[in-house]
């Protein structure tokens, strides 16, 4: 825990905004993709769109427990 | 500070629309169960459609004493013909009556709407509030984008030195921390998309009026100082015009002289496409109210396509059923990210005092 704060004691630009900014991309092409085709656009963007429900279970599943 | 006040001040409303959003969610599943949203009978087979002025003569005897404002064809329910009636053309929209018509029969099938969903619907709308309440919410939505834009400003101070999806369980402050950045951070483009959209909607009033103003003046120019119509046309007739000036469209809905979707002297026909998209971007056919000729047909301006296309977008009625728990699960996540921000700013609000007090500078939430 300590080392791996060490080695990213400022942390840069990528590893803090690039999780929510692919997260954010996805979500968005998913609205659109449910707006723009019927077919199998539609489970594109159930996954798309839902990807951050599922991401956020994961995390909480993976969590480190006290 | 932008993000503590922008939330602080929309943190009660804002909790208000996410928790009556979510059943509005489903909406139309909720009154299909209620009973507010009948089904047709099952047509015969070779069974012919009733005339919309049969439809229409039917509506009027069932509501006497009132008018006819619209007639409505559900897109997924071609054989619902649901007609308004309301105590005079431009009257309260609270006033109005749905009932919907078997399209085959003429039989009235029951009334649309209302039920507990309605109560829902009027505190997300407008607070039970009218125009000033709607406004009001949509400043308050206006402050929610606000919050989320200040907050992943915020989000690299606070969360640099940790790892993305961090969840510790050290205290309880730092668990409700944990869930606010990680919540918050993974709905933005939702929460961003669903706030910008329901604030076009609180203008929706605002931009009929300047296309009344504007486009619709301009096509009725012809009309100036007329006297409204005596007589109406053949709602038939005049559909069957208005299909012919769009042929590839189909009929959303017709508005009748003197609502406030169309002028006095027309009755306006709104065709809608067929696919997810250009069903949404309606396009007004205007007819004249004694003979149903056509007037005029023009696409609509820009901002009335971004409110028809924002609808969508808001509802999460546009993906199937998939779309809509998923829109659910959004909104709760949402409801949390609203919450432990309320009790992360009281907790902070605590410690400040006491520290102060004893001397100590303030707690650093940054760890």
């Amino acid at each position: 825990m300590t080392a791996a704060r060490k080695a990213r004691q400022s942390g840069n630009w990528w590893t803090v905004y690039g999780g929510p900014l692919l997260l954010s991309v996805l979500s968005i092409a998913g609205l659109l993709t449910a707006l723009l085709s019927e077919g199998a656009g539609r489970y594109f963007s159930w996954i798309a769109v839902g990807a951050p429900v599922a991401i956020t279970a994961w995390f909480f599943a993976r969590r480190k427990r006290a | 500070m932008v993000h503590t006040w922008s939330s602080l001040i929309s943190t009660l409303f804002l909790l208000l629309l996410c928790i009556t959003g979510l059943p509005l969610i489903f909406h139309h599943e909720i009154d299909e169960l209620l009973g507010y949203d009948p089904k047709p009978e099952i047509a015969q087979p070779g069974a012919v459609k009733r005339s919309i002025d049969e439809i229409a003569g039917t509506a009027l005897a069932n509501d006497p004493g009132r008018v006819l404002q619209y007639i409505l064809w559900d897109k997924d329910e071609p054989n619902n013909v649901i007609a308004f009636t309301n105590n005079k053309v431009d009257g309260d929209p609270d006033a109005a009556t749905l009932r919907a018509y078997d399209a085959h029969s003429a039989k009235p099938l029951g009334s649309v709407g209302g039920g507990p969903m309605l109560i829902f619907l009027k505190l997300h709308v407008d607070m039970f509030a009218g125009q000033p309440g709607k406004l009001f919410l949509g400043a308050m939505g206006f402050l929610f984008l606000v919050a989320i834009i200040s907050g992943v400003v915020l989000y690299w101070p606070f969360t640099r030195r940790l790892n993305f999806g961090t969840l510790r369980d050290k205290s309880r402050r730092i668990a409700w921390f944990d869930w606010h950045n990680l919540l918050g951070a993974v709905t933005i483009a939702w929460a961003l998309v669903v706030g910008a959209t329901g604030v076009i909607n609180t203008l929706a009033e605002v931009m009929l009026s300047q296309w009344k103003a504007t486009e619709l003046a301009d096509m009725v120019k012809p009309y100036a100082g007329k006297p409204p119509p005596v007589h109406l046309a053949s709602l038939d007739r005049t559909l069957e015009n208005a299909r012919k000036t769009a042929p590839d469209m189909n009929v959303s809905f017709v508005a009748f002289p003197g609502t406030p979707f169309t002028s006095s002297h027309h009755f306006a026909v709104f065709m809608r496409g067929d696919t997810p998209l250009t069903s949404r971007l309606l396009k007004p056919v205007l007819l004249d109210g004694e003979t149903g000729e056509v007037s005029d047909a023009r696409d609509l301006p820009v901002y009335l396509k971004a409110l028809l296309v924002s609808q969508p977008l808001h509802f999460g009625d546009y993906g199937g059923m998939p779309l809509k728990i998923i829109w659910a699960l959004l909104d709760i996540m949402t409801i949390v990210v609203i919450g432990s921000g309320l009790y992360l700013w009281i907790v902070k609000r605590r410690k400040h005092r006491s520290h102060a007090i004893a001397g100590q500078p303030a707690f650093q939430p940054s760890e």
